[in-house]
């Protein structure tokens, strides 16, 4: 039960792009169209929990262990770019089909700032490896939920007359505006 | 601009090269904010302690780490001393029930389990509302002052209790009573740990 | 390109928030008030005017298929450096900004920079050009904090000029959204 609480929180309440501001470009960039932020989205999925996983082994048995975590930011960021390279070979060798699907959004997902700040969020949070590992996966659920409605939204929005000043990227942030306010609801939810 | 040819050997060698000064000026940098950071952040810890134990900034302040009573996490505790007395003692407590999460509070004990003064330490209260809590923001958590959580009114006055709610923001008030009466409990259960021990300690001086 | 317009095109006509749109997630987070924004804007210039540097130096020995790896370790280093050195000399402002100290990483003004500039320039214009677009980021933060902080808590720079509590929505994260929405639109009309 308390694992689950863990994952809702993390989708609804603390939705990673509406309430903490994690991974804005990609929310922007990446909405015109629902069949692509469902890629980018389950992208996102795949290599964040990878990632968070990796990164937290790392983290105990390394660099706390030799006390070095004021290394935290280079290692990481290096890990995970690694990580994004090597998933990208191991698809393209073993699933082609899955390569096709994600593989034009994994050099994005470097400079994803989700990726490390999940990552580091859950060292700053002290959560052991499987509470790590669930964090990741709500977070990463809660962020493709955020994308996939914007650009649900987006499809619409190309058939209406809209002030010439608010096209483009204004309207998409006063969109992304009242699905905030929509998620605010859920805050106070879990008890 | 001519591009420098890449071959395997030049890659990881050029990529070693700047990893590796980038660790040794880091390593430099984390020696010289080492100390400063630590001082910072006793100096934080003192102030802290200090709104809740007054007289804390000049006294000794000894550190343990007890588990809250009722098993949902560690409690820190602080027990400020002068000239070898304990003049009161600061624990650091949270409660997961907060509007926007998890709550950290800290509060000052007497050795009566009467409260000196709380603050809030860390919130993720609503702006305007449940941000009330805190004492930068506005004066909601003086009533506390001098009430015994162990009381069966320490609850707000909507559940029955004695303690006015902020307006609007009945949840943010409920878990910072929640964290209090955490840390009071398990200040409680400590003392009367220390008591027994005490007693034995005795019982067996008098055998 | 001389260097007075390698400075001013950073502030308003490629502004790195108003116009390119880059590192929105710090520009939304940390907007809460002016004082916080401007903090997150001061830090990120210093990172950038560095890295510029550092990067504008290097380049020539970095082979190709490795430098984006570099640039990052690069950029991640002074990043680790600011972060250490406002843990000791500004706990209070650390407290506040947070995670978004570390993600100063993959704010993507940097490694745009970098690549774009740093690595096919010399240094001074490399410096001069990070501390434009560090100038015009510190600005829009800033301004972007003060009209949050004036219509959400009535105060500018912490110093409150009416009583009571303003539209709260303003600090909250919608707020962010709509703020830096009415921003962009504005520039682009200035802009034109």
């Amino acid at each position: 039960m308390q694992y689950i609480l863990i994952i809702i929180a993390a989708i609804f309440v603390n939705n990673i792009v509406l309430t903490q501001f994690l991974g804005i470009c990609p929310f922007l960039g990446v909405s015109n169209k629902v069949k692509t932020s469902m890629g980018m989205g389950a992208a996102v999925v795949f290599v964040m929990v990878l990632s968070t996983t990796v990164t937290w082994l790392i983290y105990t048995y390394i660099l706390a262990k030799f006390n070095i975590e004021f290394m935290q930011t280079v290692t990481y960021i290096l890990v995970i770019a690694g990580l994004v390279q090597m998933i990208e070979l191991i698809l393209k060798k073993i699933s082609p089909s899955l390569y096709q699907a994600l593989g034009v959004f994994l050099p994005l997902i470097t400079t994803n700032c989700t990726i490390l700040g999940v990552a580091l969020l859950v060292i700053q949070k002290n959560y052991n490896l499987i509470t790590s590992v669930l964090f990741a996966i709500g977070m990463s659920v809660g962020f493709t939920l955020a994308l996939v409605i914007l650009a649900g939204i987006r499809e619409h929005i190309d058939k209406l007359s809209i002030p010439k000043g608010m096209k483009g990227i204004p309207i998409v942030l006063i969109i992304a505006g009242i699905l905030a306010m929509a998620f605010m609801g859920f805050s106070g939810m879990i008890k | 601009m001519a591009k420098k040819e890449s071959t395997l050997k030049s890659m990881t060698l050029v990529l070693f090269l700047i990893t590796a000064i980038s660790a040794a000026a880091l390593a430099g940098v984390y020696m010289l904010t080492k100390e400063p950071i630590q001082a910072s952040k006793d100096n934080k810890l003192k102030e802290t302690v200090n709104v809740v134990v007054p007289g804390a900034d000049n006294a000794e302040i000894e550190t343990k780490i007890i588990p809250a009573i009722d098993g949902t996490g560690d409690l820190s505790f602080y027990f400020v001393k002068k000239d070898g007395k304990t003049i009161g003692t600061a624990v650091q407590t949270f409660s997961n029930n907060g509007f926007g999460g998890t709550i950290l509070i800290m509060v000052g004990f007497d050795e009566n389990g009467n409260i000196i003064d709380s603050d809030v330490v860390e919130h993720h209260e609503t702006p305007g509302l449940g941000n009330k809590s805190a004492k930068s923001v506005s004066n909601w958590n003086e009533q506390f002052k001098g009430k015994n959580p162990q009381n069966d009114n320490f609850k707000v006055n909507k559940d029955g209790g004695e303690i006015d709610a902020i307006t609007a923001a009945t949840i943010s008030s409920r878990a910072y009573i929640d964290a209090i009466k955490r840390a009071s409990d398990t200040f409680k259960n400590y003392q009367n740990s220390l008591v027994n021990n005490n007693e034995i300690k005795e019982e067996q001086n008098n055998e | 390109m001389n260097n007075w317009q390698n400075f001013t095109k950073g502030i308003l006509k490629e502004n790195p928030i108003l116009v390119l749109v880059l590192g929105t997630c710090p520009t939304l987070a940390t907007t809460s008030s002016a004082i916080n924004g401007m903090s997150m804007g001061l830090a990120t210039m210093f990172v950038l005017v560095l890295s510029n540097i550092a990067i504008s130096l290097v380049a020539k020995i970095i082979p190709d298929k490795v430098r984006i790896p570099c640039y990052i370790v690069v950029i991640a280093a002074f990043v680790t450096i600011v972060d250490l050195l406002m843990q000791a000399y500004v706990p209070a402002i650390y407290a506040t900004l947070g995670i978004f100290i570390p993600l100063i990483v993959v704010n993507c003004i940097l490694l745009g920079r970098a690549e774009s500039f740093a690595s096919k320039n010399g240094a001074l214009a490399s410096a001069i050009d990070g501390l434009g677009m560090g100038v015009g980021y510190t600005l829009a933060l800033t301004v972007l904090g003060a009209i949050r902080e004036i219509l959400g808590s009535l105060s500018v720079f912490g110093w409150k000029f009416a009583q009571g509590d303003g539209i709260l929505l303003f600090v909250l994260a919608p707020g962010a959204f709509f703020g830096l929405a009415f921003l962009i639109a504005l520039v682009k009309k200035i802009n034109k």
